[in-house]
Parts: structure tokens; C-alpha cells; sequence
């Protein structure tokens, strides 16, 4: 009796009738792209369902060159290896930015000495040959007190762990290991507001709803300024390079069902207010009306050519997607 | 002799002061929890919580895809677990010839019992959900999770038949029963009790699984329920759910957990609280059942 009915069940429900858009990927872009969701979703009352998960930028990639969903969120832009995948399986994408974050990184509200970071200073704690040897304060900087430094990072599946390797030591995933890492970036909130020697670095929003609890370290930039990071900074261009885009692909094909099209349409109408919404440095205007530009005229692919890159500025980055 | 007597005494009570105390650590550290999540969790207990699907706004969201989920992934848990795990029970006990090739499948079905959740889940992600193209869907959630719980059903399955005296199995033969005949009327219905526990406390477990609904691909963001199973205009019946994208509770109160807004830490707390009620109430219908089914026993 029950084996029929699943049978029955499973030759019934193999046409697809609901118009579904599928997003999955990184945890970054997860916030925007959720609340575009939800107020797409309310504001067609149900017609059409959207659903989002999270894979991580590499995991959305994989999902997304494998054909299986329609965007995938990305907080770096797309690399050499995903682009092959996606050409030999025939996936061609639209390539999106949706919003800035700026990578912030944070002491205890207690610590007095530091003032400001340079990026020299923040390489010689996350470089791979500090592990097991620098382990106090003072062999950063000798001004400062010989006290243990207590790291706290995100775990190398992390796009932001790949970028501020990237930014800092030079090399992608490139970084000590004798920290404590956690995917939660609540766990790296409450170690360091919870340890007057601790150190650790996150996406902006969670400094920003942790503000009573921590405190933001200036980053010294290229040009010898230092910088907090806040929407205005990253506006102007001058928090580099920790600022970085985060981008959505679609996929060219998906674009051709219309509830995919209406999705991004929306995201591109709507997106920059729900990005300030979540603690995001939305793009000027322009900049999405740009982005659906080119989908309407079928400007495909990326405007990096798959290299890491960092320091890229809002500026930089209208630059480039005006040349696509 | 007073003091050994003495002597033996004081060791009883220390024993009994042992247990009591090894005793206290499990259940203190569950009531703890369990109070500080029912507190912190409590403000948000309300019907809206309960109707309301996830929000990026604390104060508006909801549980309702994720209970949903979690239902209907093990109701397709109990309808595939169940009658394989019972009737693979019953073969082994009462059909099987006592050989090595039924000690070797016994020690695996003991060891299967103890392997990793996330092991089944990678399982199922290549046979599920690509070989058999079931999709990220509830219907391969509850096969992955029903693989998980069949050992748990199986074996208590074969105790609960174990503890019925062959003497009620000989009284059937020789009335002359068949096998089958024993089986239906005489073994099944006195190991009930026993096989319903088994049955209880797989699902529970299964009900807090993560780690292979994951794997599968159980989605974060979902704001909208499978098709309802009933349909207005004929044939009636639906089974399209069963395809369809989901979430369960376990990762929605993961999902909350990990936000930066403090205000969805009273969120995840109140979706925990309604995990560990959910599976209390299981737990509870097991006893009860389980009570009522003794009764009928007469022997």
C-alpha cells in the first residue's frame, strides 16, 4: 500500500509547476540576498518563491557551474578554475556587484596601546612563519606591551579569510594556523570582547551591531592615511585594501525564465536601500543601473579575468564595469 | 563484626551518594540549559512565532517553514524506517538460520548504528539526491535521515522480540500456526512496546540531525510551505512536498545563532526551546503508547 503511493507519488510530482529562483553561496552576500528575497516575495504575494541557501562563494561556484541554481552570491570575484568549470559545463553568467563590505578588524575595548594597524604590522601576525613564534605584543611592534596576543580569525572555508590572507600576507588562504577560528563570526565577537589581549578581524556588519563591545582598529592605506572603516570611508575609496565588492552571478540561461529575470530586476532596483539596510556600503546609483544594463544588453562574463585582486575601489570598480 | 557491618554501610551510602551525584551532572546541566533557552527564548513564544516565516526583522520571524520541514521530513522518515526496520527485525529473529553470515550482518547492523551522521549524508548527496535525481528535496531528507535511524529500529526491534518466552511461539506452533501466523498475532503485537521505543527515540534523534540535511542541501532562506498534500479538485492527493526545497528546524536555529543582531539570539533560544519540546512531546507519546499496549498483554 505504501510503496505504491510513493510510487505513484514520485510520477506525479516530477513536473515542476511552482516558478522557484535558487540562489545559494557565500554567507557574506547571504543578508542582501535574503532580504531581497523576502520583500520580493511579499511584494508578489507568493507567485513566485525564491529560496536561498548557503554554500560559501567556492560551494555556490561549484553549484552554480553544475547548472543546479540560477544566482550565486560570491564575495570575491569568480577565479581561473571556476571559470573553466562553468565553460565546460556551458554555464555563461552575468557577473553583478551588489554592494561593498568593508573587512574590520577589532581589539578589546580595553586595549589602550593600540591606536592604529599598518598592513606591514598585520602581516607580521597572520604570516604562516609567525605561528609558534610571534606570540607577544611587543615582537610586533617593541612599543607595545609584552603581553600575549590572542588571535581570533574565520575559518579558511571563508571568502573573507581569503581575501584578508590575500590583502595582508599576499597569498590567498596563505596564513598562520595557531589561531581560533570559527565560521560563526559571533564566536570571534565574543572571544575578543571578551579578552583584553585578543585581536580578530570580520565583515563590518558584525562590528556594527557589536559596537558597545569592541572597537575598530584604523588601517593605515597606501597613501599613509588611517582609516576607520565606515560607509563614508569605503564610499570615498580611501579604507583600502580591506574594502572589497561582493558580487551575484546569474546565470545567462536562468535569465530567460521571466521569475528570474523580475528577481534580479528587483535586486538591482531595490538592492542599494536593503544593503544599508544590513550594515552594507551600497554602490552609487548609477552603478546598478549599469549592472542591468549590461544584462539587458547581454554584456557576459567578468570584468577581473579570474586573478585575486585587492584593494579594488568603488571607483576602480564603475571603471571597469563601464569597459565591459 | 559491628564495624565491618559499619564499614560495609558507609560504602553504601557513599555508592549511592556517587550515583546520585553522577546523576545530578546530566539532568542539572539539561535543566540549566533548558531554563536559560525557555527564558531567553521566552518573549518570542507567541502564535506569530509560530506562522511567521523567517525575516531578516527579528521581531517578525517565524518558525513556520521550519516546523513544517522538520513534520513532513519525519513523516517520510517514519514511512520508510518503520516497515524496513521492523520487517528486517522479524526476519533476523525469527526467520534467519543462526549462522555466520547472520552474526556478520548482526555486528554490522551494531556498528552501522554507531557510524557519523554526516557519513549517511554524504551517501545520500551522491545516491539521492544525483543517482536517483530526488533533488535537494524533503523526500531525500527523509530517506537520508530514515538510513540513519534503521539500525536503531532494527535492533530494538530484535529485543523487543527476544524478550517474548518461546514458550508462546511453541503454544502457536502447536495450535498449528504458521510462521506468518506467529508472526502476526503473537509476535508482533507483544514486542509493540518494545519496537514503538525504538521507533520514538530514532526519530528523536533524527529530529536534531544536521550535520547530513546539510549535506543533501537543506536550504537557509525559505519563505513559502511545499505543496499541500490535500488538493481541492481531483485526484485529491498530492505528493509533489515531497520534491519539494525545504528547511528544518535544527538550521534555522543555527542560522539565527550566527547573526550579527543580538535580537535573533532570543529567536534561536525560542526555536530550541520548541526543538527540545518537540521532542519531548515524542518521547512522551512513547511512554504512553507504551503503557497502553502493556496493558493488553495478557499472558
Amino acid at each position: 500500500m505504501k510503496y505504491w503511493l510513493i510510487a505513484a507519488a514520485l510520477a506525479a510530482a516530477t513536473p515542476a509547476t511552482a516558478q522557484i529562483v535558487k540562489i545559494d553561496g557565500s554567507s557574506t552576500v547571504f543578508p542582501i540576498t535574503e532580504a531581497v528575497a523576502e520583500d520580493f516575495q511579499k511584494a508578489k504575494r507568493g507567485a513566485i518563491r525564491v529560496t536561498v541557501g548557503i554554500s560559501g562563494t567556492g560551494g555556490g561556484f561549484k553549484k552554480f557551474c553544475r547548472d543546479e541554481i540560477d544566482v550565486s552570491g560570491a564575495s570575491r570575484p569568480i577565479v581561473k578554475k571556476e571559470m573553466q568549470a562553468c565553460a565546460a559545463a556551458g554555464v555563461e553568467y552575468f557577473e553583478l556587484p551588489v554592494a561593498f563590505d568593508a573587512i574590520t578588524v577589532v581589539v578589546n575595548p580595553k586595549n589602550a596601546f593600540i591606536k592604529q594597524l599598518t598592513i606591514a604590522e598585520l602581516k607580521k601576525m597572520w604570516e604562516p612563519a609567525a605561528q609558534g613564534r610571534v606570540m607577544r605584543w611587543n615582537q610586533v611592534n617593541p612599543s607595545w606591551p609584552d603581553a600575549p596576543m590572542n588571535l581570533f580569525a574565520p575559518g579558511a572555508d571563508s571568502g573573507t579569510f581569503d581575501y584578508f590572507t590575500e590583502a595582508v600576507v599576499g597569498k590567498s588562504k596563505s596564513s598562520r594556523g595557531d589561531f581560533t577560528a570559527s565560521e560563526d563570526d559571533n564566536v570571534l565577537v565574543q572571544g575578543v570582547s571578551r579578552d583584553v589581549n585578543g585581536l580578530g578581524y570580520f565583515g563590518y556588519a558584525y562590528y556594527i551591531e557589536n559596537q558597545d563591545k569592541l572597537k575598530a582598529v584604523p588601517i593605515v592605506n597606501d597613501k599613509g592615511q588611517a582609516v576607520t572603516p565606515s560607509m563614508e570611508s569605503v564610499l570615498k575609496g580611501s579604507y583600502t585594501p580591506l574594502a572589497r565588492p561582493i558580487f551575484i552571478y546569474v546565470n545567462v540561461k536562468s535569465l530567460g525564465k521571466p521569475e528570474v529575470k523580475e528577481f534580479v530586476q528587483y535586486y538591482m532596483t531595490q538592492g542599494a536601500k536593503l544593503a544599508r539596510e544590513v550594515k552594507y556600503v551600497p554602490l552609487p546609483d548609477h552603478a546598478y543601473k549599469t549592472a542591468w544594463a549590461h544584462v539587458l544588453n547581454g554584456k557576459k562574463g567578468t570584468v577581473f579575468g579570474g586573478a585575486a585582486e585587492v584593494g579594488v575601489t568603488i571607483e576602480e570598480l564603475l571603471r571597469r564595469e563601464a569597459r565591459l | 563484626m559491628r564495624a565491618l557491618i559499619a564499614k560495609h554501610k558507609r560504602r553504601d551510602v557513599l555508592f549511592a551518594l556517587l550515583g546520585l551525584l553522577a546523576l545530578m551532572i546530566g539532568i542539572l546541566t539539561f535543566a540549566a540549559l533548558f531554563v536559560d533557552m525557555a527564558l531567553r527564548g521566552f518573549g518570542r513564544l507567541d502564535l506569530d512565532f509560530f506562522t511567521s516565516f523567517p525575516s531578516r526583522h527579528a521581531g517578525q520571524a517565524g518558525i513556520l517553514s521550519a516546523w513544517v520541514g522538520s513534520t513532513l521530513v519525519m513523516a517520510v522518515t517514519a514511512a520508510f524506517a518503520v516497515p524496513l526496520g521492523v520487517a528486517a527485525g522479524v526476519y533476523l529473529e525469527e526467520y534467519a538460520r543462526k549462522n555466520w553470515v547472520t552474526d556478520l550482518i548482526e555486528i554490522n547492523i551494531t556498528n552501522l548504528a554507531g557510524v557519523p551522521s554526516i557519513v549517511y549524508g554524504l551517501l545520500a548527496l551522491g545516491l539521492f539526491v544525483y543517482q536517483f535525481g530526488l533533488g535537494q528535496s524533503i523526500l531525500s531528507a527523509g530517506l537520508t535521515l530514515a538510513l540513519l535511524i534503521l539500525p536503531v529500529v532494527i535492533v530494538a526491534t530484535r529485543e523487543a522480540i527476544r524478550s517474548i518466552p518461546q514458550i508462546i511461539r511453541e503454544g502457536s506452533y502447536a495450535l498449528g500456526a504458521t510462521r506468518w501466523q506467529t508472526v502476526r498475532y503473537h509476535i508482533l503485537p507483544y514486542s509493540s512496546a518494545g519496537i514503538l521505543t525504538g521507533i520514538i527515540i530514532g526519530m528523536a534523534r533524527a529530529i536534531g540531525e544536521t550535520a547530513p540535511i546539510i549535506t543533501i542541501g537543506a536550504l537557509t532562506f525559505i519563505a513559502f510551505l511545499p505543496p499541500a498534500p490535500l488538493q481541492a479538485e481531483p485526484p485529491y492527493l498530492s505528493f509533489e512536498w515531497l520534491l519539494s526545497p525545504f528547511t528544518v528546524m535544527p538550521i534555522q536555529m543555527f542560522n539565527w545563532t550566527s547573526r550579527p543582531e543580538a535580537a535573533f539570539q532570543a529567536n534561536a533560544a525560542a526555536a530550541g526551546f520548541v526543538l527540545v519540546a518537540m521532542t519531548l512531546a515524542m518521547n512522551a507519546l512513547a511512554i504512553w503508547l507504551r503503557y497502553r499496549l502493556r496493558r493488553n498483554i495478557k499472558w
